[in-house]
């Protein structure tokens, strides 16, 4: 079975479960999804699938990309994403959707995170800030950022203010809690990546957590 | 934010009486011990009601041997087994936090009269406005008397120790 799918974050809400605990989770809207191309170690090196989610009129495609979808068959479509097939053929054109993941699974879920801007080291780092009181002027300020003439540089990759957000993010590790494949909504327990509406990929975990019996 | 709604609308209850911050409730709770399954009354005043949907809470606050105890519910629970509304009570505000400052005797809550109490319900469902008057005039006299007289007596004591 195909190792992930392309979703919508639709928002998120509390699931009772039977025995009455509250689960806060995230609805994502997965599929329907196409196979577009097929890869082969042959062709290309290395096996995979691309599949494509969220349809578009036609005029919002170059060329090219129309052709490549007319080989598939299927409408023109927003998002293409390469996943491992796990050694299930496919062919083009076939429908994945929810019903990949089963209650139970552990999944991760990849997205693009809300842009803050430009940011402090607050906020960006969690860093402490210096006093606001008894003379202290430097309130928001990082403090120091390096040593003396030895190294006389400040190191690479220095935790400092700079964008923050809007960058891919994944979130390891999160639990299936509900899967309706006929309206292909998968609720995920806890939150993911990025705003509501915002394109995300779910994943099988790279975390080699123990899935249920029917996957 | 459609698709959030119907899936909320599939896990709300629909059989719980309507009830108000104000009103004297008797929440029926499900508690599970183990294997067994036993139901846990716990009666207060409501004093807020939170969030919509069906993550609506509600808050319910009791004296209890001179202590204040508040427990929020999840309105949609199913541990919820039932509700009684034990008494209907007329309140100016939709959160009743200022109860938690109050004396017991300066914390009674007058009963909403029975006109409007009639004209709330106007909006409901039938089965509803066919089962409060008949139940309420029962009620009534028994729960008054209960509430108030021993509260009395626990708020003195509370205050002097």
């Amino acid at each position: 079975m195909i190792n992930g799918i392309i979703g919508k974050k639709i928002g998120m809400t509390e699931i009772f479960l039977e025995d009455g605990t509250v689960v806060v989770s995230t609805v994502i809207e997965a599929g329907p999804c196409f196979v577009i191309q097929k890869k082969t170690s042959q062709t290309d090196g290395y096996d995979s699938v691309q599949i494509g989610f969220g349809e578009v009129k036609p005029q919002r495609v170059t060329k090219p990309m129309l052709g490549h979808f007319k080989k598939a068959g299927v409408p023109p479509l927003k998002h293409l994403v390469e996943f491992d097939p796990n050694g299930e053929d496919y062919g083009l054109g076939d429908l994945i959707d929810a019903n990949i993941f089963n209650e139970g699974d552990t999944v991760d879920v990849v997205g693009n995170s809300k842009g803050k801007g430009f940011s402090g080291a607050m906020k960006r780092h969690n860093f402490s800030g210096q006093p606001a009181s008894h003379g202290g002027m430097a309130h928001r300020r990082p403090g120091g950022i390096g040593q003396a003439s030895y190294p006389g540089k400040v190191w690479k990759g220095m935790k400092m203010a700079g964008q923050m957000g809007n960058e891919r993010v994944t979130v390891q590790g999160l639990s299936v809690v509900r899967v309706d494949a006929e309206k292909n909504i998968v609720l995920v327990k806890g939150s993911v990546p990025g705003p509501n509406g915002g394109t995300v990929i779910i994943k099988r975990t790279t975390k080699g957590r123990v899935e249920s019996a029917a996957a | 934010m459609n698709i959030v709604n119907e899936i909320e609308q599939t896990m709300m209850r629909g059989d719980l009486p309507d009830f108000r911050p104000g009103d004297t409730v008797a929440v029926h709770y499900k508690i599970k011990e183990g294997e067994r399954e036993r139901v846990q009354v716990f009666e207060g005043v409501v004093i807020a009601k939170k969030g919509g949907g069906s993550r609506e809470t509600f808050i319910v606050r009791k004296v209890s041997y001179g202590v204040g105890v508040e427990r929020i519910f999840p309105l949609h629970s199913p541990l919820i087994d039932k509700i009684e509304v034990k008494r209907q009570g007329k309140v100016r505000r939709a959160k009743l936090y200022y109860l938690r400052g109050l004396s017991k005797k300066a914390s009674r809550i007058k009963e909403r009269s029975r006109l409007e109490q009639i004209a709330s319900k106007a909006n409901l469902p039938t089965e509803t406005i066919n089962t409060v008057p008949e139940k309420e005039p029962e009620i009534e006299p028994e729960v008054v008397e209960q509430a108030t007289k021993p509260e009395v007596q626990e708020e003195t004591t509370t205050s002097e120790s």
